[in-house]
């Protein structure tokens, strides 16, 4: 199978790989995926509280050169995005972007679902804070 | 050190036709151009004494005699061929086969179409290095057993079968054994007689030879094995296969077994050495990396590890100037991980990273040397990245992990 260029760019040099402080109340994290699937996706985003923009994303890929791109190019997306406007991200635009084959398409589901899982993570803990702020 | 991109390292997929082949099948394309079956004239006479040489050099390979080999156009077929045939030819004598899981699926498959004509079929079960035990084939036979079939040799991991105990247990019982032996033949010793083999199949492009070319060994004595042809025509192969005989591809078998005869023990010597120079150094260098098949009973030029943490097709894309495979699911078209390496009880996320390294004829040791460089860098790389590895570096046991499978 040959891979697109694009992929093979994120594939060897990938963009923001590494890991945010998981209990940062600024930071959501999303692991999705499972190894006997071969596939496992975390992505982290980074909010700045004051203007509730993602400042940074950070990924760590266990998966095939695809799913690394796919994640490598979800956090060059969701840097300076809005929460709604990351909420908007869709895989097909990955598809697209990436040139993904169909067998493919799971990996940029995969990395569409770590974005969504990462926001949710986010938002229960502002929730989770405005619950404690009220209690005390 | 020299080295030539990309590198060749899936000799368990296919081989280099060596040189030596090609040349010795070149003047039967255009000068000694006759049908085999052409009695009457030197044409015919010149084809049909090149395909009977050709015949002694692949039986002299296995032990056999020359009147045993019937040429097929390659494993898939002979393996149908034995299996199929024997099943039509035996059926009143019996209805039951046993096999083993980690076969081909040119084996498994046949079996398959067989259940569906109402032949009942065991598949046995592997221990964790592949190998199957002798003493269970003996426990499934039953009076309705006529076939067991099982490989020498697996295409994945390498691991070698007990042949010979097979043999002479399937010997005892009077049931007859046949043993794919793609990978096997020309590279570890074979022998009928010793072995009790009754039907054995082989490849030429595994051994060097050309593509489209294999042969069935079907004993003549005790017991003398009749089987049912398949294809049906002009009675050539003793009946058992008709159609015209590639000459050419013919001869190039014959050579390549030859040489395979010649060359095995110092090529086998030389690829062992080569293999283990890999393994260590690959071991040497890298945590949590795991052998796939046997330690010892294994192909010479076989290797195959699974690299925890690391996702094989991705690690594959990592040494793209190397070719090797994987038993990740993401390089086949089903989605599904090895089936070989499941049998073993190897699990799904170790299927998944795992990659077969195959050594042959024409492999150097810089290129071996280039490979472990290669794959320690890309392993050291891709774990750095790896949200498995950071999970278990912070003492994460994987296995208690709730994952949202997709």
């Amino acid at each position: 199978m040959a891979y697109s260029n694009k992929v093979l760019d994120h594939y060897s040099n990938p963009r923001n790989v590494g890991s945010f402080d998981q209990k940062d109340r600024t930071v959501g994290t999303g692991l999705v995926g499972a190894p006997e699937c071969g596939d496992v996706l975390k992505l982290q985003i980074k909010v700045d509280p004051v203007t509730g923009r993602i400042e940074d994303a950070r990924f760590k890929t266990f998966g095939c050169g695809s799913a690394i791109a796919s994640s490598s190019l979800a956090t060059e997306w969701l840097r300076g995005k809005s929460i709604d406007e990351a909420l908007a991200i869709k895989n097909t635009s990955i598809v697209e972007e990436l040139s993904l084959p169909p067998v493919k398409v799971h990996c940029s589901v995969l990395a569409e679902d770590a974005i969504k899982a990462a926001i949710r993570n986010y938002q229960e803990k502002q929730t989770a804070d405005e619950k404690e702020t009220v209690s005390v | 050190m020299s080295i030539k991109l990309p590198i060749y390292l899936d000799n368990n997929a296919t081989t280099r036709c060596d040189p030596r082949v090609v040349e010795a099948m070149l003047p039967y394309f255009t000068e000694h151009f006759g049908n085999a079956a052409s009695r009457n004239h030197p044409f015919g006479w010149e084809a049909e004494e090149a395909v009977d040489r050709a015949r002694d050099q692949v039986a002299k390979l296995i032990g056999a005699s020359g009147k045993e080999i019937i040429f097929t156009s390659g494993a898939t077929e002979s393996d149908n061929l034995a299996i199929k045939g024997v099943a039509s030819m035996y059926r009143k004598k019996g209805d039951h086969i046993i096999t083993q899981i980690t076969e081909h699926k040119a084996v498994i498959d046949p079996c398959k179409r067989l259940e569906r004509d109402g032949f009942k079929v065991t598949y046995l079960g592997v221990d964790k290095y592949g190998r199957v035990d002798p003493q269970h084939i003996a426990d499934a036979m039953t009076e309705r057993t006529i076939l067991v079939s099982i490989m020498t040799a697996n295409n994945e991991i390498g691991t070698v079968q007990p042949i010979a105990a097979i043999g002479k247990l399937c010997k005892s019982k009077g049931v007859l054994f046949h043993t794919d032996a793609v990978q096997g033949v020309g590279k570890i010793p074979m022998d009928v007689q010793a072995m009790g083999i009754d039907l054995l199949s082989l490849s030429g492009h595994k051994m060097y030879g050309p593509k489209g070319i294999g042969a069935l060994y079907v004993r003549k004595k005790d017991p003398r094995v009749r089987l049912d042809a398949i294809i049906d025509g002009g009675g050539h192969e003793r009946g058992m296969r008709s159609g015209t005989l590639p000459v050419q591809q013919i001869v190039g078998l014959g050579v390549a077994c030859e040489l395979c005869r010649e060359e095995m023990p110092a090529e086998s010597k030389r690829l062992i050495g080569l293999r283990e120079k890999l393994r260590e150094g690959i071991m040497g260098q890298l945590s949590e990396v795991y052998l796939n098949g046997h330690p010892t009973e294994r192909l010479p030029g076989n290797l195959n590890l699974s690299f925890a943490f690391v996702e094989g097709e991705g690690l594959m894309m990592g040494i793209k100037e190397i070719a090797v495979s994987s038993g990740s699911a993401c390089t086949s078209a089903s989605l599904e991980p090895s089936y070989v390496l499941k049998a073993l009880g190897v699990g799904d996320e170790l299927a998944h990273s795992s990659i077969r390294f195959g050594m042959g004829r024409f492999t150097t040791e810089d290129e071996v040397d280039y490979t472990m460089d290669s794959i320690v860098r890309e392993v050291n790389r891709l774990r750095a990245m790896s949200p498995l590895y950071e999970m278990a570096q912070q003492g994460i046991d994987l296995s208690t992990v709730q994952w949202a499978a997709h």
